[in-house]
């Protein structure tokens, strides 16, 4: 015994210490996720019988338009949301300045993100508020007409959208503001030197060397459009008539809350979604084993 | 959820102990009632119960309601209480299929429930058993503003006509006549409830909710006409779908809107609102078709035996005793709301004395509520297609076409 693991122990001991995260990550992650799939074949309440139903749930899914409601709102969500970067991009570029008392302008900035997003959720909801919100107010006294944005099925989802873009944009910025601090001042003196200024500056000397913030920007933009679940129970609760929801939201709906219980179905979306994510973990993981290669 | 052993029950059960350790029994209780006035209840009620009780120590573990929701299913199954609160008719149905309920038909008979508790015994009723005890309902029905009313020389109106009249003029003064909420959905259910009831009558309503009639039967599509008709003469409040059910309260209390089809839940906030008895009054939806019988809405709230339970004998005992005229009276001052026993007594507010008198001449029959008549996904998708058909009315087709699909899946 003593002898194999004399003999064997460089092999083994990395296999011993990632053991509690493997298993962790099998326990959490890789079994749930089989499990899922097999739950989205059943017709299941979460206390009876389960009844197989082949692949029922997702014929129905296709002919079920709240799902593509929900499908077109998560790649509103996607594609919108990326704006988060450049807003969070001219911010930490408007705040990278020593002034006196920066710091405080700073922390203002950062401020959304700190609160909770049931919190940002809350003060949208009042922003929006057809008769006394801050919005209408400013609305009617232009001569528009007020816009019930939360009760609206066309604006809604871009309403939900924009209250989430306040925190993600102060996500952002914190990560383009350490970004900067790591742009070497010497190349933007070259870059000077050789009469470089205002865009082309930003585009072909600091953006390059901010390609790592870029990259931690988009994932966790992506991410963050991704679990919009909590806007969306606070501000509208999917509604109105369901035109709000968002695939995450629509299967918690199905499972779990109070009219739901049909976890087979919720099953179901949540493998659709699991597959429209696939394609974006994909393009990542794909990105990192090329740079780690280093070609 | 927090623990809650009543330091009065671990007295009189460490007295009991010392005793006769034998008989020493303990009796888990969940409930959802964590208001105000539904806690004080509880606690008044399980403090009655132990005095009459001193051999039996009740554990009460408390719940916000939304998380009642879902953690009944998961103790149900896993670690049963002895009892639970819950809700009759069709809202109970998947506990009682899947055999987590147990029948307490043996309490009834025992106690001559058959008789006290008679007006809600239907809908305690599955597959011919009883599957718990009614302790407290509440009626619907339209709170409005008496003043705005008296102001506008409006009475209180009987019919459909008088009804329609009294909106116009509502509505030529600048008043809303409806207000509402839709954002949480079930409120329009409300509305549907009433109109459909009045339109069709209580056997056409509950044969709906059962699944047993299409949804685009015409005597459906004649209930929504009815309901255009309000829609068109602009009844209800702009943009109600961005509000909850309390946020809808406001309009009312600043004189802005007159009435509010609700349960008798909302008197509460109307009156700290600062509403006085003399502005704010309560009548009977109004009568649509002569033809058919007033029927009411009037949701029941039960208390249930879980199957897994440990000590169903004093469970039963405590059923027993929630049964009792005395007690569902005490019960009921404090919740404001109306006793199931016959034989109990009526709080002297005058919403339930209105409610009281109403329910008990109700001779069309009782119905629950959409969410509890009607399975939870049929009553999802229902409140959601009324919610649009209130704001679009103009996608009448494709909301019915849509509800009449679902009604195809859910009622197997």
């Amino acid at each position: 015994m003593s002898a194999y693991w004399k003999k064997n122990q460089q092999r083994l001991a990395p296999w011993l210490f990632l053991a509690p995260g493997i298993f962790m990550f099998l326990m959490y992650v890789i079994i749930p996720i089989f499990q899922s799939v097999n739950i989205s074949f059943y017709a299941w309440d979460g206390l009876g019988e389960r009844e197989w139903v082949g692949a029922g749930n997702y014929v129905e899914l296709m002919d079920d338009e709240a799902f593509y409601t929900s499908l077109k709102n998560n790649v509103l969500w996607l594609v919108l949301y990326m704006l988060a970067i450049p807003a969070g991009l001219f911010v930490a570029l408007f705040l990278n300045q020593t002034v006196r008392g920066i710091r405080i302008y700073k922390s203002l900035f950062f401020f959304p993100f700190v609160i909770s997003q049931v919190v940002v959720g809350l003060v949208f909801s009042w922003f929006y508020d057809p008769k006394y919100g801050l919005l209408n107010i400013f609305l009617t006294s232009l001569g528009f007409e007020a816009i019930p944005v939360l009760a609206d099925e066309t604006w809604v989802t871009y309403g939900i959208i924009a209250a989430g873009l306040w925190p993600q944009t102060a996500y952002c910025m914190i990560l383009y503001l350490t970004g900067l601090n790591a742009v070497d001042p010497e190349q933007i003196e070259a870059a000077r030197l050789d009469n470089a200024k205002g865009f082309k500056l930003l585009w072909y000397v600091v953006l390059p060397q901010l390609k790592p913030a870029t990259f931690i920007a988009v994932v966790v933009t992506v991410i963050g459009a991704l679990r919009s679940f909590d806007l969306i129970s606070i501000m509208t609760d999917g509604g109105p008539w369901g035109s709000s929801r968002v695939l995450a939201f629509y299967m918690y709906e199905q499972a779990f809350s109070e009219y739901g219980f049909r976890m087979g179905y919720g099953a179901a979306i949540a493998v659709v979604l699991f597959a429209i994510m696939m394609i974006y973990i994909s393009v990542f993981l794909y990105k990192m084993y090329r740079d780690e290669r280093g070609y | 959820m927090f623990h809650r052993t009543k330091t009065l029950a671990a007295a009189f059960a460490a007295s009991t102990l010392l005793a006769s350790p034998l008989f020493a029994g303990e009796l888990v209780i969940n409930t959802d009632t964590s208001d105000p006035a539904p806690k004080a209840a509880f606690e008044a009620l399980i403090a009655g119960f132990e005095a009459e009780n001193p051999d039996v120590e009740v554990t009460w573990n408390l719940f916000d309601h939304e998380g009642y929701k879902t953690s009944i299913r998961n103790f149900l199954t896993a670690d049963a209480p002895d009892l639970a609160n819950w809700y009759a008719g069709n809202r109970m149905l998947p506990y009682v299929n899947a055999g987590l309920f147990e029948p307490v038909d043996d309490v009834w008979d025992e106690h001559n429930l058959h008789e006290t508790l008679a007006s809600s015994e239907g809908s305690m009723t599955i597959d011919g058993q009883i599957w718990g005890v009614p302790y407290t309902y509440y009626q619907w029905g339209v709170y409005y503003r008496k003043d705005i009313f008296e102001a506008n020389g409006i009475a209180v109106p009987k019919n459909w006509d008088d009804f329609k009249a009294a909106g116009a003029k509502l509505t030529a003064a600048g008043i809303t006549p409806i207000t509402i909420g839709t954002k949480y959905l079930w409120t329009a259910g409300g509305v549907f409830d009433y109109l459909n009831l009045r339109t069709n009558g209580y056997d056409f309503h509950m044969a709906l909710t059962k699944g047993e009639i299409p949804w685009t039967d015409d005597r459906v599509r004649a209930t929504m006409a009815n309901w255009k008709e309000l829609l068109d003469a602009g009844f209800f409040l702009d943009n109600h779908a961005a509000y909850s059910w309390q946020e809808a309260l406001a309009p009312m209390v600043q004189g802005e809107a007159a009435m509010y089809v609700m349960g008798n839940f909302a008197v509460a906030p109307l009156r700290e609102a600062g509403l006085t008895d003399d502005q704010l009054g309560f009548f009977q939806f109004p009568v649509i078709n002569p033809d058919v019988p007033l029927a009411e809405e009037a949701p029941t709230d039960t208390i249930h035996i879980p199957s897994n339970a440990k000590n169903k004998e004093d469970a039963k005992k405590f059923l027993a005793y929630l049964a009792r005229a005395d007690v569902q009276t005490e019960i009921n001052m404090t919740l404001g709301q109306l006793p199931i026993n016959k034989d109990s007594s009526v709080g002297d507010d005058k919403f339930l004395q209105a409610g009281y008198e109403m329910l008990s001449s109700t001779d069309g029959g009782i119905a629950q509520f959409f969410d509890r008549d009607a399975p939870a996904e049929m009553a999802k998708a229902g409140m959601e297609g009324f919610q649009e058909f209130m704001v679009k009315p103009e996608r009448l087709d494709k909301i019915l076409e849509r509800l009449e699909k679902v009604r195809n899946r859910v009622y197997k």
